[in-house]
C-alpha cells in the first residue's frame, strides 16, 4: 500500500471532537477498503484520477463521515450537477412567480422557495401576496386543486424520481383547474455534456444509487459506449461508497470503460419499469439550459404534446419580461454555482462562499439546497476532505 | 417537502386501491401505489419518495433498511443528512392517536459485516 490516509483509518470525521465523531459500522473493514483502494490507485497512469457523483445524498454521506479523507492524493472525488433545486434555471423560476403574480395557486417543494429568479424568489412573491403553496408530493398539489375555484400549478421539479410521480399524477384525471408547469430534469445528458468538459477531465462516474431505482443501472450503457469511462451504481452507506470508488479506481487502472452495479441490494439493470413507463408515457425530452451549466440537448423533461392540457405552458400565457431586469441580479453575475456543478471548481474557490452567500442569505442556488454542494460544505465546515 | 433522493422506508398498514397508508417510524403518510413495480401488501415495507413509492423492499432486505435510516437519524440528528431523512418523514404525515410518534432511538445494529463481504465480492475487490 502507499500513503497512509489522514484521518481515515479511525472511521472519524476529520476534526470532529470526541463528542460527535461518527463511527463507521465496521472501520477495520473501511481501512482495508482504504488500503485496497491507496494500492489501485498507483495503476492509475494520468492521477489524479478524477470521479464525479452526481447526487446531493452522496455528498451528504462523503462530508459526514469525512470519507475524502481516506482517498489517496491519486483519487479526486468532486460532485457534478446532482441537485435538481440547483440547475432550475432562473427562466423557470420567473415563470414559477410571474405565474403567482398573475393570482394563480402555485404548489411546490419546500427547498425551491427561496431559489432566486432573476429578480425574485417564490418566497419574495409569497412575502409581497401571492398564493404559494408548499408540497410535500405531486399529489398533494392536485388534492389543493380539488379544493381551491381557481387555477393552481404545481412548479415541478426534480430527476426521474420526482418526474415519475408527476407523471403518475397527470396520468390519474387530475382535476381541470390543475396544471404542471414541469422543471423536470432528466441525468443522463447532463452526465455526457460535463464528461466532455475538458476543464473537469472525469475519469469516472459514480451514479446516484436511488435515481437508478428507477432508471435501470443499464441507462449509463450510453455514457459508457459514448465517452469511454466506467460507470459505477453507488449507495449510499460510507461502506457502499467507499466501494463503488474502489472498483471505478481499479477499472480507471485498467483502462476499462463499462457499467458495474455497486448497489445491487436496491437496483436492477432493468429498474422500476412501471414508473418508466409512466415518465415516458407523460414526458418527452427537450434542449434546454441547465442553471450555469450549460445547455444540454435532451436533458429538459416537458409535457407530450397529447397531454398539453395539463402543461401550464400551454393553459397560460406566462409573460417574464418585467422580471427579466438583469441589471437587478445583484450578485448572480460573481457566483460560480455552474463551475462547481460541472466540476470545474469548489464552494471554497468563491469569494462569496460563507460570506455575502450563506445559507440564510443565499446568492446562489447551491447555497440554498441541502443537497447543494455549498450549503453542504457550509454545513460541514467548509472543506470537507480536510 | 423537499426533493430528497434518498427517499425513506416505511411499514404499509392498509391499501385501498393506489393508495396505502404507510407508517414510518409513527408517523403514518398516505402514500401512492402506482409507481411501485411489484404487488404491495398490508405488512409489506416500501421505499417511499415524495409521497410515491418507488420500490418494495424485499423481506430480507427490511431489518437492514430500517437499521441504516436510524443510524443515519441517531448518531448526530442535527447534520443534513439526518435533517432531510426526518423532514421527509414528517412532511405531510400525522401521528396516530395513542401513538408515541416521532422517531424513537433505536439499538438495532444496521448493515453488517456479512453484507459489505458480499458487496466486495461482487465487485471483486480484494482487501
Amino acid at each position: 500500500m502507499s500513503d497512509t490516509p489522514p484521518a481515515g483509518p479511525t472511521g472519524q470525521i476529520p476534526g470532529g471532537d470526541g463528542d460527535n465523531a461518527l463511527e463507521f459500522r465496521d472501520p477495520e473493514k473501511a481501512e482495508a477498503i482504504a488500503d485496497r483502494l491507496a494500492e489501485l490507485a498507483d495503476n492509475v497512469s494520468d492521477p489524479p484520477a478524477t470521479i464525479m457523483h452526481v447526487c446531493g445524498s452522496h455528498e451528504q454521506s462523503i462530508a459526514k463521515f469525512g470519507l475524502r479523507s481516506m482517498l489517496p492524493d491519486s483519487v479526486r472525488l468532486i460532485m457534478g450537477p446532482g441537485c435538481p433545486v440547483c440547475i432550475t434555471n432562473m427562466p423557470e423560476v420567473d415563470e414559477a412567480v410571474a405565474l403567482a403574480e398573475a393570482g394563480v395557486t402555485v404548489a411546490t417543494y419546500g427547498d425551491m422557495l427561496k431559489v432566486p429568479g432573476t429578480t425574485k424568489s417564490l418566497d419574495d412573491a409569497r412575502a409581497e401576496g401571492a398564493d404559494v403553496r408548499v408540497v410535500y408530493s405531486a399529489a398533494d398539489a392536485a388534492e389543493i386543486a380539488e379544493e381551491e375555484d381557481g387555477e393552481v400549478v404545481f412548479f415541478a421539479t426534480g430527476f426521474e424520481t420526482t418526474a415519475a410521480p408527476t407523471a403518475s399524477v397527470i396520468l390519474n384525471n387530475p382535476p381541470e383547474n390543475f396544471s404542471v408547469l414541469s422543471s423536470h430534469k432528466y441525468v443522463p445528458p447532463a452526465m455526457e455534456i460535463v464528461a466532455e468538459m475538458p476543464d473537469t477531465d472525469i475519469q469516472g462516474y459514480l451514479a446516484a444509487g436511488n435515481a437508478a431505482i428507477i432508471t435501470g443501472s443499464g441507462i449509463f450503457e450510453g455514457i459508457v459506449d459514448e465517452h469511454d469511462l466506467p460507470v459505477v451504481v453507488g449507495g449510499f452507506e460510507p461502506l457502499d461508497i467507499l466501494a463503488g470508488i474502489t472498483k471505478l479506481v481499479e477499472m480507471i487502472g485498467n483502462d476499462e470503460a463499462a457499467v458495474e452495479n455497486a448497489y445491487p441490494r436496491c437496483v436492477t439493470e432493468e429498474g422500476n419499469q412501471q414508473a418508466q413507463q409512466q415518465l415516458w408515457e407523460v414526458f418527452e425530452t427537450e434542449d434546454g439550459e441547465w442553471r450555469g451549466i450549460a445547455d444540454i440537448p435532451d436533458a429538459n423533461l416537458v409535457l407530450r404534446d397529447e397531454y398539453a392540457e395539463w402543461d401550464a405552458r400551454a393553459r397560460f400565457d406566462i409573460e417574464t419580461a418585467h422580471l427579466r431586469d438583469e441589471s437587478a441580479a445583484r450578485l448572480a453575475d460573481d457566483c460560480i454555482c455552474g463551475d462547481i456543478m460541472s466540476g470545474k471548481a469548489e464552494p471554497t474557490d468563491c469569494e462569496m462562499f460563507g460570506e455575502e452567500c450563506t445559507p440564510d442569505d443565499p446568492v446562489g442556488a447551491c447555497m440554498v439546497s441541502s443537497e447543494g454542494t455549498c450549503k453542504i460544505w457550509h454545513e460541514y465546515g467548509g472543506h470537507p476532505d480536510i | 417537502m423537499k426533493i430528497m433522493c434518498l427517499g425513506v422506508p416505511g411499514e404499509v398498514k392498509s391499501v385501498e386501491g393506489v393508495q396505502a397508508t404507510v407508517d414510518f417510524w409513527g408517523v403514518e403518510k398516505e402514500v401512492r401505489l402506482d409507481t411501485v413495480d411489484s404487488p404491495v401488501e398490508p405488512g409489506d415495507y416500501i421505499l417511499n419518495h415524495v409521497g410515491f413509492a418507488i420500490r418494495r423492499i424485499p423481506d430480507d432486505e427490511i431489518d437492514e433498511t430500517m437499521a441504516l435510516y436510524e443510524s443515519f437519524m441517531n448518531e448526530d440528528p442535527d447534520d443534513l443528512l439526518a435533517e432531510d431523512v426526518m423532514d421527509e418523514i414528517e412532511s405531510g404525515g400525522t401521528v396516530p392517536a395513542g401513538s408515541a410518534g416521532g422517531l424513537a432511538a433505536d439499538e438495532e445494529e444496521p448493515a453488517d459485516e456479512e453484507d459489505a463481504e458480499d458487496l466486495l465480492e461482487e465487485l471483486d475487490i480484494n482487501v
